[in-house]
Order: structure tokens, then sequence, then C-alpha cells
């Protein structure tokens, strides 16, 4: 865009070799590793994803193959480990392919409100005046919806499937990591080294990529972690309603839906779908809050 | 330093850089005029007369010359750092203009990208004025890229001036701003206000922050920068004593205006505004026999959201005259250099003339004299520069 600068006075030798020190992110994953209640919040999730992944080929039956013969088998039946659902389909089986959806619905969505989010947060934070005013008011506008009664209605408005239980979510998570966006760049927007970075003639593009992303987006990253729980349970509640996932596909929202005639009879194998999604949520919350932990010690 | 002090100081490296436009005698800094008001909310349901806002600058015109060091001073919230965001064009004036070597800034022989090339800013706070995610190199180094350098070429410049604020690259290149201490920080600021090589630097309060003996170790960096450089400062400090030691001029401001600019010399020995008067009298002296034994001044300044009418000092000024609160003085230069905005320098005011101010009266107390004199010779020569002068 403009010249170089004038030739400088001094002599310009090559840089020299220079002592560097651990970055923020390496500072951040040393204690992250040190904090054992992450670390195994981390590990539960980390299994719960390879199995998932990896479902096809170590699940030890067809989770779509009913029999009437085998209906509502208690847990410990010889052949089905974790019993049998309704219509005779192996219990362990779908819950490890049921994984699949159910985290996918849970990180996905969570995922793409992120980028949404972080977008619009940011480009009201950094632009202020009334460019942030549009915005903001128009988050608010969806803010204001209770999530659950927000998901139902996109949910139901847009029809049953994945497809629409993923964008409904999406519009439902992008406002709140939108606001907290918005108010962690307001606040880099007004330090002193984003004014010197204006002062040295950047253009607010340069400076949003180079000095606010990197201070903003870990705040908003240890938000969206936490919001993943609330994601996965959000999707099982749609499932359940019948605006998720369609059977026989399984799912643990589903799951849960479809089991709940056997709450009296096997009330431990209706109970394993929700299990699952609570410790799912559960360990990425404690991530999360590690996460933030490792972050807030000294910049 | 002292013996220069009165006439302009034309550096030779000011006058050799090859992108001076207006020659040595063209300011290189002209504000015009200039005007900030923040707007405030309105309180409840009051939509009469106009929407009240912070006169935080009102009209505030001043030059800077090529090569010297203009000190601002003032009360708290009396407009030093606004002014200096206007100046750095970080805060857009209302009115006025800026004129940077002759060419108006924000025109198209000047554009603000181009005029920021040739104005940095230090900061007061060293450790919010740095990026947390980022090295000392490459905070020092992001000037430059931005104007095209290669980043080799940057980090290499960046390098060099570490090792010229005297922060080896070696080992200090590769940190993160908290793993150094407050004056390192400051340092590192200084640098990065190089690094883009300016003409005039402005230093908001940039040593206020620091304990005594690191603040007089980067004062000291400050006139070698300076002297090697060629630039020209803006020195705007809350600290009398280092602002007399490091200006060429000062120029004083009270609730967003100017009241009294002249060489540092003159303002500071023969002070013409009585708010300046009173603003020195506040200076703690090291003499015990020059003790302040009554309050300069009493009070809070008066609100910038309402000014008083007439000069704004009338209602602290000692020598206030009823005509004070109804004319606004104009600015005046009763001795070439040396300007005041006070009606007592106004022939034509209607301000009765009354005796000059009375000189203070120092104590006579004779037998703390020598106990003084031993301390002083004690003391570590830490401005041996001003004790010459």
């Amino acid at each position: 865009m403009s010249a170089v600068l004038p030739p400088s006075a001094m002599p310009t030798p090559a840089p020299v070799a220079v002592v560097r020190s651990r970055s923020h992110g390496a500072n951040v994953m040393r204690r992250l590793l040190r904090n054992p209640i992450a670390m195994t919040a981390a590990a539960v999730i980390l299994l719960l994803v390879l199995v998932a992944i990896f479902a096809p080929w170590i699940m030890p039956a067809d989770p779509f193959a009913t029999s009437m013969f085998k209906r509502l088998k208690p847990i410990g039946t010889p052949g089905f480990p974790l019993g049998t659902d309704e219509l005779g389909r192996d219990m362990l089986s779908r819950l490890m392919l049921g994984g699949r959806l159910s985290l996918f619905m849970g990180i996905a969505p969570v995922l793409m409100a992120f980028v949404i989010g972080s977008g619009i947060g940011i480009l009201a934070g950094y632009a202020g005046g009334g460019i942030n005013t549009v915005l903001m008011r128009c988050v608010d506008v969806l803010y204001a919806f209770p999530s659950v009664l927000l998901a139902i209605a996109l949910s139901g408005a847009l029809g049953a499937g994945i497809t629409n239980a993923l964008v409904s979510l999406t519009v439902v998570f992008v406002p709140q990591i939108a606001r907290i966006a918005e108010s962690v760049t307001t606040q880099v927007r007004r330090s002193d080294y984003v004014d010197a970075a204006r002062a040295s003639g950047a253009s607010a593009f340069t400076i949003v990529h180079r000095h606010v992303l990197g201070n903003v987006i870990g705040p908003i990253f240890v938000y969206a972690t936490s919001l993943i729980s609330v994601s996965m349970i959000l999707a099982s509640g749609l499932s359940f309603l019948g605006l998720g996932v369609k059977p026989p596909q399984p799912e643990w929202g589903l799951m849960l839906n479809t089991l709940r005639t056997a709450i009296y009879s096997q009330p431990w194998i209706a109970a394993l779908p929700g299990v699952l999604i609570f410790v799912t949520s559960v360990s990425f919350n404690m991530l999360a809050d590690g996460l933030r932990t490792a972050m807030e010690v000294k910049q | 330093m002292s013996t220069a002090k009165h006439i302009p100081n034309i550096t030779p490296a000011a006058m050799a850089d090859p992108r001076d436009v207006g020659g040595p005698r063209q300011p290189l800094l002209r504000a015009q005029n200039l005007l900030k008001h923040f707007p405030l909310k309105r309180k409840g349901l009051d939509f009469r007369g106009p929407k009240p806002v912070v006169r935080a600058v009102d009209g505030v015109s001043f030059d800077i010359k090529k090569g010297e060091t203009l000190g601002v001073v003032g009360e708290s919230g009396c407009g030093k750092s606004t002014t200096a965001r206007l100046l750095m064009q970080l805060t857009l004036q209302d009115k006025g203009e800026l004129i940077f070597d002759g060419q108006t800034v924000g025109s198209s022989s000047l554009p603000l990208r181009e005029f920021r090339r040739q104005t940095q800013m230090v900061f007061q706070d060293s450790y919010s004025s740095l990026n947390p995610r980022m090295t000392i190199e490459d905070s020092v180094a992001f000037g430059p890229t931005v104007h095209g350098v290669t980043q080799r070429a940057a980090l290499a410049r960046a390098h060099d001036l570490l090792a010229r604020v005297g922060l080896d690259p070696a080992r200090f290149a590769g940190r993160y701003p908290h793993e150094l201490s407050g004056g390192q920080r400051q340092r590192v600021n200084i640098a990065r206000a190089l690094a883009l090589e300016p003409r005039l630097v402005i230093l908001d309060e940039a040593v206020s922050a620091l304990d005594k003996s690191v603040e007089a170790q980067v004062l000291n960096l400050l006139e070698d920068l300076k002297r090697d450089f060629g630039l020209t400062y803006l020195f705007i400090s809350h600290d009398l004593h280092v602002v007399r030691y490091v200006s060429d001029r000062v120029l004083v401001m009270y609730l967003g205006q100017v009241v009294e600019v002249g060489p540092a010399d003159q303002v500071f020995d023969a002070p013409r505004h009585p708010y300046t008067r009173a603003l020195l009298q506040s200076m703690p002296s090291t003499d015990p026999l020059q003790r302040t034994t009554e309050a300069p001044l009493s009070g809070d300044p008066p609100n910038p959201i309402d000014p008083p009418p007439g000069c704004r000092f009338h209602t602290r000024c000692a020598f206030a005259q009823p005509v004070c609160g109804q004319q606004v003085p104009q600015f005046v230069e009763p001795a070439p250099g040396h300007g005041v905005a006070c009606l007592r320098w106004q022939p034509e005011s209607g301000y009765e003339p009354m005796p000059d101010f009375p000189r203070p009266s120092p104590a006579p107390a004779k037998s703390l004299m020598p106990l003084n004199a031993a301390v002083a010779s004690e003391m570590p020569d830490i401005f041996p520069e001003a004790r010459r002068g």
C-alpha cells in the first residue's frame, strides 16, 4: 500500500539469535496438564470420541437388528452386556453408535456458533458506536428467548431432521457467544496496545488480526466449550420431542425417548443414555472450567 | 542545555532531515484551535437546552518547534491526555486542525497514515501498552511491517532499537511483557515508538509510573535518543521538576485551555499566569527553608461540563477582580515567545493594576543551612546537567 520506509540511519544486520520464552499457549497447556480434574474430563471425552468414531468396527452386535423374543433383557444378559431395548436391539452397540450423533450434535452447532458469534461480536466490539448498537440489539432480540423455547420453535418451524436441528441450535448459541465476544473485544479495544497499533498506521483489519484476535479468542473459546454440554442436552431434547434425529437411527436423546416406556420394567436400561449424556456434559464443563483456570493465572 | 533554552532549539539533525518540508523556522506541528467535547447522556427526561458536554479540550492552539522539547503541565483532568490523543489522531477533534511541517494532517498532501509514520506516542502505562500475547521483538517490529518493511528487516531493526534502549536483544527480544520490569517495558515502548523513525514523539506521562532512579535513567535515554535521531518531543507530565529538567518550552493548561506558554526558564522563574504561579508553588522543594506553608490553591478545579464564565480560573484565583468573571481573557504575548491568557496582561481589559506577585519570603532558620548543604553533597548526582545549570 505505501512505500517502504526511508533507509534507516542505523545499520540493519540480520536478526540475532534470540532466547524465546514459552508462549502463552504453551503456558496454558502446561497448567492444564497439571490439573487432574481437567485431565480426567479430557480422558473421558477422548474415550467417548474414540468409541464413537470407531463404533462400526468395535460394536459387538448389529444395532439395528430387532428381535421380538429378546426385548428388554436386563443388564448382564449373555451376548447383551448392557441388555436390550424395547425392540430387542443390543443396547451397548446402540449406545456406541449413538455417541456419534450425540457428540456431533453437541460440538457442531457450538463450533458454527463460535465462528459466526465471534465474528459478529468482534466486529461489533471493535467498530463500536452505531455498528455495535445495531448488531448487538439484533442479537439481543434472539437472546431474549429462552434457549430451549427458541430451539424447539425453530426446529418445529424448519421441520424435523438433523440439519434443521443443527441450524436451530446454532441460532440459539450465536447470540450468547456474540455477547461474550463483544464484551471481551470492547475491553481489548480500549487498551493502550490497540491505540499504539492504531498510532502506527495499521488498518483495522491488521489490528484485529494481529492484536485483537489473540487476546479475545481464549475467553470466547472457554465459554463456547461450556456450551457443548448445553448443546448436547438441547439436541437430546429435540430428538426426545421427535424434532431431531429420526428412528431407527440411534442417538442418546432419542433412545431416552423411546425407552421411557420401559422405565418401570427396566429402569437401569432406560437410564443408560441419560447417564452418558450426563457424563459427557459434566466432562465438557470440567474441561472448560480447567481451561478457564489455566488461562486466568497471569497473562 | 539551559544556555540554549531561550533560542529556538534547532538541532543539526532536524535541519538535515530529508523529510523536512517547511525549513527550520516552520513549526513541526501546529495545533490550531483544537476542540473536543465529549457528549454526556441527558439526565432523566430533561430535554431542554443543548446536550451537556464535557469540554475536555476547548480551543487549544500552540506550536511545537523543530528539535525542541515542549513540556505540557496542568492538573489532572485539564485535558493534557486528550490533547495528546488529538495530536496522535487517536481521538478526532470536533473542530480545529493540525498542521505538520506546513501540511494539514489528513489532507491529500499528508494523509493520516503518513502523518502517523512521522509522529509516535509513548503511553503512561507500560504494561497495558504492550500486547501481552506478543513477544517484545514482534511488538517493536509491528509498526515497520505495517508500512511495508519485510518481517526480517523489521526484526533486525527491532533488535537494533532494543539494543539502543539498553535491552540486549539476545536476552530480551523473545520475552513477553510480563517477564519485564516496568522500566524495561517502558524502554520497549520507546523502542517501538522509534521503530517508524518518527520526527515527533509524544510522551504522555511516559516516565510518571516509574520509580525515581529508573525514571532518571529513562529521561537520560530520551535525551540521548533525541540528540541521535533528531527528534522533537511533546512531554506531558504532572511532575514539574521533570518538566523543567527536560523542556525547552513549557505549556500550562487549565480546564481544557492553554493559559501560559513560554521558555521553560521564564515560565518557571517568572510565571505570568496566577495559575502557573500556584502550580509552581505546589512543587515540593528539596530545600527545607523553602517550605510551602500555605496551600497555593484550594478546592478542585471547576466542572468542565459547566466551566465558569469569563476567565476559567477566576473562581480560584488570588488576584481575581470582578472583571475576570465577565471577560474572557485573550492570549497575549507581553514578551516575545512568552504568551499568557490573563486579563492582568491586557491593558485595555479594565483590570485594576495591582502589585505583582509577592515573592515568598524564606523563613530565617539559618541553623538548618549547613545540614542542608551536607545532605545535598552526599546525594548521588543523578542530574549533573541540571545541577550545573
